[in-house]
């Protein structure tokens, strides 16, 4: 599958957000008052997941319909998607906004929880928009969800420990290492899901695709010549080289390079800074992994021109 | 629970002679039909691309020189559990209660292209000027159209096949040609792996040989005892065709 950019910095622009947002609810469970941090970070939150819906909008052929989108609910996880990003929004703001105007405690509990709880299902419906695909079977598992998620809150950690270090201190090494930890965990589940994919035996083949019951069944030609939707959209185009590339990339970025710039530097904001930001951009090469990786059974039909 | 009526197509892969015929009327209907064109890009450029319902593309089967040519027409299978549907976050696809057409409301179709994810057949193109979804739709526009004669009311590609390859019909109905077609000449789904139960059937390759047994020369039992008793013509007097020449 061709990796889309709306798609990349949507689903890493929102994971990042659910992960600051859980991080600063978390650190208000605990007892910390920090209230400009609190107040910041929500507000850097709703910033990251507003620019995620901005791009997502750049996938649409028709933006100006984007409306209808969450009409079917009941089925499609797109649709789920569309419901509780912008219920998830206003809980972040509504959270941002009670700390501003000084609410009691039981209001920003209260709105603290149904925020962690629509983070946790905004997770779940990016996940499973992917891994409901049967057929592509390289995402076809819980690992696709866990990996949004556990990737998600460990960038937003990230964010967190740089944003405290620089308004409020005494919490940055908190931060700094439970977004090591969370870190460790997303990197262990992506070599898992990195494992699992590379053991994957394709179960269409050709003679499943046409239905001719013969090991050898070579195209000679897809019924185009200038090429098509099908291979615009399903073919990434890229060297082998530059997908071992993007792998290298984000095995380097997601986990060791902001880990030892965590270790070595916990307290510096410049330090933690460049951390979120290298580890975002191995995100997005992760996302972009994750997508070229992706075998849509639908290329069996698209394998020769002529 | 399965529909009272399903509409499909099935193509004969041991007659399909691979001529795009189907293509070309396919694009014709289509793109002059209600639902405005199929847009092409660059159509007379180097890289000609364009929306199609329908495709037909050719495979070679065993290795040289045991080879046999396959031509694959590929459209939309109208699945009796089309993956592409319940993704559809504006319910903009959808399959047809009373015939099983699974059509794309192009009106709703914000063109997020997610069905097209879910496709494992590749059955849709986006279009690139309009943005939204298409799909075979079995020419709906046509097949119920009451102006032309009865014999007319037929996907445009079944009525361009110079083969007659295409079969159009209820598979539901038992007593259909396209039901008859698929029980007693091997019809079969494509990918069955994934549980979609596509409407369409595709008919197999068959050999084609033809076998000669003696008793069909000289009958077996000879009851006269006068088979093969007739003295053979010598070389030189008239054959057959000088005799009835006249």
């Amino acid at each position: 599958v061709k990796p889309a950019w709306s798609v990349l910095l949507l689903t890493t622009l929102l994971g990042a957000g659910q992960g600051l947002f859980l991080a600063l609810f978390a650190a208000e469970l605990a007892g910390f008052a920090a209230a400009d941090l609190f107040l910041f970070g929500s507000g850097a939150s709703l910033a990251l997941l507003a620019a995620g819906l901005v791009a997502s909008f750049f996938h649409l052929g028709r933006p100006g319909r984007a409306w209808r989108s969450a009409a079917m609910w009941r089925t499609s996880w797109l649709s789920r998607e569309v419901i509780v990003l912008p219920a998830f929004m206003a809980a972040v703001f509504g959270w941002g906004a009670a700390h501003h105007a000084g609410f009691s405690r039981e209001v920003l509990l209260s709105l603290g929880i149904a925020g962690a709880l629509l983070a946790a299902a905004l997770f779940v419906c990016t996940g499973m928009i992917y891994a409901c695909l049967k057929f592509l079977q390289e995402w076809h598992t819980p690992l696709t969800v866990i990996n949004y998620a556990a990737l998600g809150c460990a960038s937003g950690l990230t964010l967190a420990a740089a944003l405290a270090a620089w308004l409020h201190p005494p919490l940055a090494a908190a931060y700094a290492a439970a977004a090591l930890a969370a870190a460790a965990f997303a990197y262990l589940m992506r070599l898992a899901s990195l494992a699992r994919n590379a053991r994957l035996r394709p179960k269409s083949t050709l003679a499943t695709a046409i239905g001719v019951k013969h090991p050898k069944i070579a195209q000679i030609a897809q019924g185009a010549m200038g090429g098509s939707f099908n291979t615009r959209e399903f073919f990434h185009g890229r060297p082998r080289e530059v997908v071992r590339a993007a792998r290298w990339a984000f095995l380097a970025l997601v986990f060791p390079v902001p880990a030892a710039l965590l270790l070595f530097a916990p307290h510096s904001t410049g330090m933690l800074f460049l951390s979120f930001v290298l580890q975002y951009v191995g995100l997005l090469a992760e996302r972009w992994y994750f997508f070229a990786e992706a075998r849509h059974p639908q290329n069996l039909y698209y394998q020769a021109i002529a | 629970m399965l529909a009272m009526t399903q509409l499909a197509l099935v193509i004969d892969l041991n007659v399909c002679v691979g001529c795009h015929a189907c293509v070309t009327s396919c694009k014709q209907w289509n793109t002059f039909g209600e639902a405005g064109p199929l847009s092409d890009q660059r159509p007379y450029g180097q890289d000609p691309t364009g929306t199609f319902f329908n495709r037909v593309q050719t495979f070679e089967v065993g290795e040289f020189p045991n080879t046999e040519t396959v031509h694959f027409p590929k459209s939309c299978l109208h699945c009796e559990d089309p993956p592409c549907v319940p993704v559809c976050p504006t319910g903009a696809s959808y399959k047809r209660a009373e015939d099983g057409i699974v059509l794309v409301d192009y009106d709703k179709c914000i063109g997020c292209k997610y069905c097209s994810w879910a496709c494992p057949y590749g059955a849709r193109e986006i279009d690139e000027q309009q943005k939204v979804m298409k799909k075979c739709t079995l020419c709906v526009d046509r097949i119920y159209d009451q102006k032309l004669p009865p014999a007319e009311r037929k996907p445009a590609c079944v009525m361009a096949c110079p083969t007659s390859a295409r079969l159009f019909g209820d598979i539901h109905d038992p007593d259909s040609e396209a039901s008859r077609a698929i029980r007693e000449q091997g019809g079969y789904a494509l990918m069955p792996e994934w549980g979609t139960q596509p409407a369409n059937h595709y008919l197999p390759r068959r050999k084609t040989a033809i076998q000669i047994h003696p008793d069909e020369l000289e009958r077996h039992d000879n009851p006269l005892k006068v088979d093969g008793k007739l003295p053979r013509p010598g070389t030189g007097e008239p054959a057959l065709d000088d005799v009835t020449s006249w």
